[in-house]
């Protein structure tokens, strides 16, 4: 029996990651990392770059469907639904701003998961504040020179190609760097807060020469823009993955809550519990339609769709956070031990809030969208 | 013909800009990278504007600072890739 996913959808998505992925993500989680079986049966299944066309080895799967089956995967393991979200961003940008060449070279290795992408943007010294970084991309003989540090670079243990963001001569550029390139050093990064098992690492480049066919879009001004799509690709799926952990957090409350009794009453039927019970369907229905909303734009090419995907990333991401601690708290000294995957929960939605701009700049930017029409 | 179609990419064009920015006065001529709010969302916004209202991609060497630094020089590009996308 395969597991090629011939239909991508929701449902065979789900199918498959309450099959091989949510009943190790614990697991998982306590070792620090994903093995590489469970790589390659996501690679098998058809996961990693869907969207990608059928000449490039994907399933052109429509947006929309994309965002569904990365909530499915982020309601079983939200590290693995990191690493398909860094490797997401590099071959949706392959895609969008990708000569030919390097669509061909690159495509069908990252829709089959031969070649995993990470992002590589952060630094010591520049999380959300883009405008800060440091390493450099300077052209020397036709060749591109790479130095720098990139630091919390999921799936940076990981990796064969990294995307990698730097100040070019005239503006940021983006840069395709295969691991294996001389002066590429890799370092792990363990023990963080939360998706514990994404294979962060702090990735250094020391004088990394590359081919001019390295250069992912165009240089200059519209440089930005490959950085600006590329983190839209990003918090569309951390807006996904934020959905998926409310669903799993409501899941595990309604089955633990239905169980466990106080006075011989099922927790189910006390009102607080109810409570918390009811804002958790309300706000995962509600997140859900934001990131469709967002998907469909996508689908139509439509502009909109850059700001319903902040808003879809912020209101996802705060809503798993707050609704994966009450489900610690309904689950009570369960909920904070290793029994139970809420804890994991709770840990990983921290992140969501943090991840692909932080939520101080979500809100930064979705009240400059309420004020625009009062500019200058 | 041509001067028709023109005008109506120059206030398609127009009528997006001054939809996010009200108070903006955009002439075809006006640098519009001159009223100091334009940031990278918005450029992104822009250039997937013009590519789904006049069915175009936009390949990397037009994605040059001039060919939007103005509605005169978005137009012109609108028309030098609207026939090549048409007889391509």
């Amino acid at each position: 029996m395969t597991d090629q996913l011939t239909a991508l959808d929701r449902a065979t998505a789900r199918r498959f990651v309450d099959e091989h992925i949510a009943p190790f993500a614990d697991a998982w989680d306590r070792a620090g990392a994903v093995p590489e079986e469970a790589l390659t049966r996501i690679g098998e299944a058809g996961l990693w770059a869907p969207f990608l066309p059928p000449r490039l080895g994907g399933s052109g799967t429509d947006m929309v469907t994309l965002g569904a089956i990365h909530e499915e995967v982020g309601r079983g393991c939200s590290s693995v639904r990191s690493l398909l979200t860094v490797h997401t961003m590099l071959a949706w940008a392959l895609r969008r701003w990708g000569s030919e060449a390097q669509r061909d070279r690159w495509g069908p290795e990252l829709a089959a998961g031969r070649v995993l992408g990470a992002f590589c943007l952060s630094e010591p010294g520049a999380g959300s504040d883009t405008s800060g970084i440091t390493t450099t991309a300077r052209l020397d003989g036709g060749a591109w020179v790479v130095d720098g540090v990139k630091k919390w670079i999921t799936g940076g243990q990981r990796a064969d190609l990294f995307l990698v963001f730097a100040r070019g001569p005239a503006a940021t550029v983006a840069l395709l760097v295969p691991r294996a390139t001389p002066g590429v050093t890799v370092t792990p990064i363990d023990d963080m807060l939360g998706t514990r098992a994404s294979m962060l690492a702090e990735v250094s480049f020391d004088g990394v020469r590359l081919g001019p066919d390295a250069l992912l879009g165009p240089s200059g001004f519209a440089s930005g823009m490959v950085l600006t799509g590329t983190l839209d690709l990003g918090r569309y799926s951390v807006a996904a993955g934020s959905v998926g952990i409310i669903q799993a957090c409501l899941d595990a409350c309604a089955d633990y809550t239905s169980r466990r009794r106080v006075g011989g009453t099922p927790l189910g039927e006390l009102p607080l519990i109810q409570a918390k019970v009811s804002d958790m369907v309300t706000d995962v229905r509600a997140a859900r339609l934001l990131l469709a909303e967002a998907g469909r734009l996508k689908d139509a090419g439509d502009e909109a769709t850059l700001m319903a995907t902040w808003v879809a990333k912020y209101f996802a991401s705060t809503a798993a956070a707050r609704h994966a601690s009450e489900a610690v708290q309904i689950h009570g000294a369960n909920g904070c031990g290793t029994g139970y995957p809420v804890a994991r929960y709770y840990r990983d939605a921290k992140v969501m809030e943090i991840i692909e701009g932080s939520n101080e700049i979500q809100r930064t930017t979705i009240a400059g969208e309420a004020y625009r029409r009062q500019v200058p | 013909m041509t001067t028709h179609a023109t005008a109506t990419t120059a206030e398609t064009i127009t009528g997006f800009i001054t939809g996010r920015f009200p108070r903006a006065e955009i002439d075809p001529a006006k640098d519009i990278f001159s009223l100091g709010y334009i940031n990278s969302l918005f450029a992104m916004e822009l250039v997937m504007f013009i590519e789904k209202t006049f069915e175009l991609t936009i390949p990397n060497e037009e994605l040059s600072i001039d060919n939007f630094r103005t509605v005169e020089a978005m137009t012109a590009l609108v028309d030098r890739l609207r026939p090549a996308v048409t007889t391509g």
